[in-house]
């Protein structure tokens, strides 16, 4: 049984028919990766997951249990969490205090005390910048820390949307390495890029979304040698 | 800005002394009210001060300042830890005096005791902010200060309309003062043992925000405030956590109303128009958003410019005998005074005179042990 599991999933802005009934999955210890171009609905469809947008219809389950209907806290209590889109870290707190953010619903202890090791193991730079404040940062150690404070709520399936925005090529393939070690660690990933050679590079299965429907699922070697796919998005 | 040079023992004192209250804040509050509370009537005595007006009129004027002291601190709950900018505020200091007024006066000839409606009092504050709560706070910036000013106004008005339970324009008289049988007596006359009961409330009011803040549902705000997306992705409950800052702000608001009730022994629609809920944002933004020492200290500011510069100034230009000027009732000038305050701050300094400064509150102890 797939871990998440979206079921012909509709989602709205008012009159504007967003996603168009998508199906997709994520199996444990998977990465999967969400491929479109603007306005697609890539982040939309992360939105409708983590309960900040609602799904008109359809389901969405996580390990059996429907959340379509759950608020966006209970959903990360549930073991979903949302990296959103630019980032978004708290940028007058500091690292360590983003970071205790992500553990909000968490009892503090040692635990959680463990985890920020973990965090800190994975990007030795944040530790560098504990009690930095985050807006003070570079894109990119901004990056890391919206992804570490993502993972302090101990999911289990985390939701990237466009991790390599704005960032220099060089960090870019930094991100994308500890995408790679996060999910060895046995966190499923889902992750939405724009960068379609880069995430097709790491993932093990990918979607291809237009304008809000699904039009190819395949495995992401496949995909990265599909010819519709090469043109449209991989630049060849 | 320039810090003054203090002799060696008083420079090393001083040092002591911010280390130890930096370390234990709630210490530092009750100390620090408790000199000010000292301080302040001392002052009064001094010239050029003690030739403005005499020691009890001064004390009365400090007792009503730190009676907006409450209400700016409450205020900044609202508006400086969680963001939601708050126009009514003086409706839930119209409810608690009510609430006092109404069970504790001739009105009814229920004569319900001061202390057990202190608490009540604030409790019926937190009621209301959480019903005004929560059908608005989906609603963000404008929206939502376009309805609490709407509500600002309703609860006025309703008051007036109400007059079986109101009295209406007439208000409320008579009401019961605190009692503390044997040891003290609170009588219009001295105005001392108000002093000391609305420090003593300032204290308290001001320990409970600092302890709020440091806590998990301070956090929560904080997170809320900065960017109420990530806190939602955080697993912050948004709606939950906006709600506790409206019900915490309206519950300080009616705790304060009780005492002002009391203490002024009437009340009355006028008292709690919207230049209640002005004076006390321009508090809030003089002393520096979410700074609770800041907008206590500019509620004084505020409180006292009014209340006595404009007084005096009035005096002062009668006794010139400029013809025009003479006319003029400076004390009419509050309204301008907010304006210029708030639009010179917005201008000039939007983050206050004091601004918040965050402490980054895991530092000092990782720097500890890391040693």
């Amino acid at each position: 049984m797939a871990l998440l599991e979206l079921k012909d999933v509709n989602t709205y802005y008012g009159a504007v028919h967003a996603l168009r009934g998508i199906s997709l999955n994520v199996n444990e210890g998977e990465i999967v990766t969400l491929i479109g171009s603007n306005g697609a609905g890539k982040t939309t469809t992360l939105r409708t997951i983590s309960g900040l947008e609602h799904a008109r219809s359809g389901s969405i389950t996580l390990g059996g249990t429907p959340i379509h209907q759950a608020k966006p806290h209970e959903i990360v209590r549930l073991g979903i969490s949302h990296a959103p889109e630019g980032r978004r870290v708290f940028a007058r707190m500091s690292v360590r205090e983003n970071l205790e953010m992500g553990a909000f619903l968490r009892k503090s202890g040692p635990e959680v005390q463990a985890d920020f090791k973990k965090v800190f193991d994975l990007f030795p730079r944040l530790k560098e910048r504990e009690f930095q404040a985050a807006g003070t940062m570079s894109g990119g150690e901004q990056q890391m820390l919206a992804i570490g404070r993502a993972l302090m709520a101990q999911p289990k399936v985390l939701l990237l949307d466009e991790p390599s925005m704005g960032l220099a090529p060089i960090l870019v393939e930094q991100i994308f390495d500890i995408i790679k070690e996060i999910n060895s660690r046995g966190t499923a990933v889902l992750l939405v890029e724009q960068n379609a050679m880069m995430a097709l590079g790491i993932a093990h299965r990918g979607y291809i979304l237009q304008i809000g429907e699904i039009t190819i699922e395949d495995d992401a070697s496949a995909l990265a040698k599909n010819p519709k796919v090469k043109e449209a998005y991989l630049g060849v | 800005m320039s810090r003054l040079k203090l002799p060696a023992p008083l420079a090393a004192l001083r040092a002591r002394m911010r280390r130890h209250f930096g370390a234990h804040r709630t210490q530092g509050v009750i100390f620090a009210i408790l000199v000010i509370g000292i301080a302040l009537p001392l002052l009064s005595r001094v010239p050029p001060f003690g030739q403005l007006q005499s020691i009890n009129a001064w004390t009365n004027a400090f007792t009503i300042a730190a009676i907006y002291a409450i209400l700016a601190i409450g205020l900044n709950v609202v508006i400086g830890f969680a963001g939601l900018l708050d126009l009514g505020y003086a409706a839930f200091f119209a409810l608690g005096g009510y609430t006092y007024a109404i069970v504790a006066s001739p009105f009814f000839g229920i004569h319900i005791p001061f202390w057990p409606m202190l608490i009540f009092g604030a409790i019926i504050g937190a009621i209301f902010g959480i019903l005004l709560g929560a059908p608005t706070l989906r609603l963000r910036g404008d929206y939502l200060a376009i309805v609490t000013l709407g509500f600002g106004e309703i609860v006025p008005i309703t008051l007036l309309n109400a007059d079986k339970f109101t009295a209406g324009t007439i208000g409320i008289g008579g009401i019961d003062k605190p009692q503390i049988p044997g040891i003290v007596e609170f009588t219009l006359i001295n105005p001392w043992p108000f002093y000391v009961l609305i420090m003593l409330m300032l204290m308290l009011v001001t320990v409970a925000v600092f302890r709020l803040e440091d806590s998990k549902i301070g956090r929560a705000w904080e997170a809320i405030r900065e960017d109420e997306l990530a806190a939602e992705s955080s697993g912050i409950n948004t709606v939950i956590s906006k709600l506790q800052a409206f019900a915490v702000g309206a519950a300080i608001a009616g705790f304060a109303g009780v005492f002002n009730a009391a203490k002024l022994t009437i009340v009355s629609p006028g008292q709690f128009g919207f230049v209640v809920s002005v004076s006390t944002l321009s508090a809030v933004v003089l002393g520096g958003m979410g700074n609770v020492v800041g907008v206590g200290a500019g509620a004084f500011v505020i409180y006292l410019i009014q209340s006595i510069f404009l007084k005096q100034l009035n005096i002062l230009v009668s006794q010139l005998g400029i013809p025009i000027l003479g006319d003029i009732d400076f004390l009419q000038f509050q309204y301008v005074l907010y304006g210029v305050v708030l639009v010179i701050m917005m201008l000039k300094r939007p983050q206050g005179i004091y601004p918040a400064r965050r402490r980054m509150r895991t530092f000092a102890d990782s720097k500890e042990t890391a040693k």
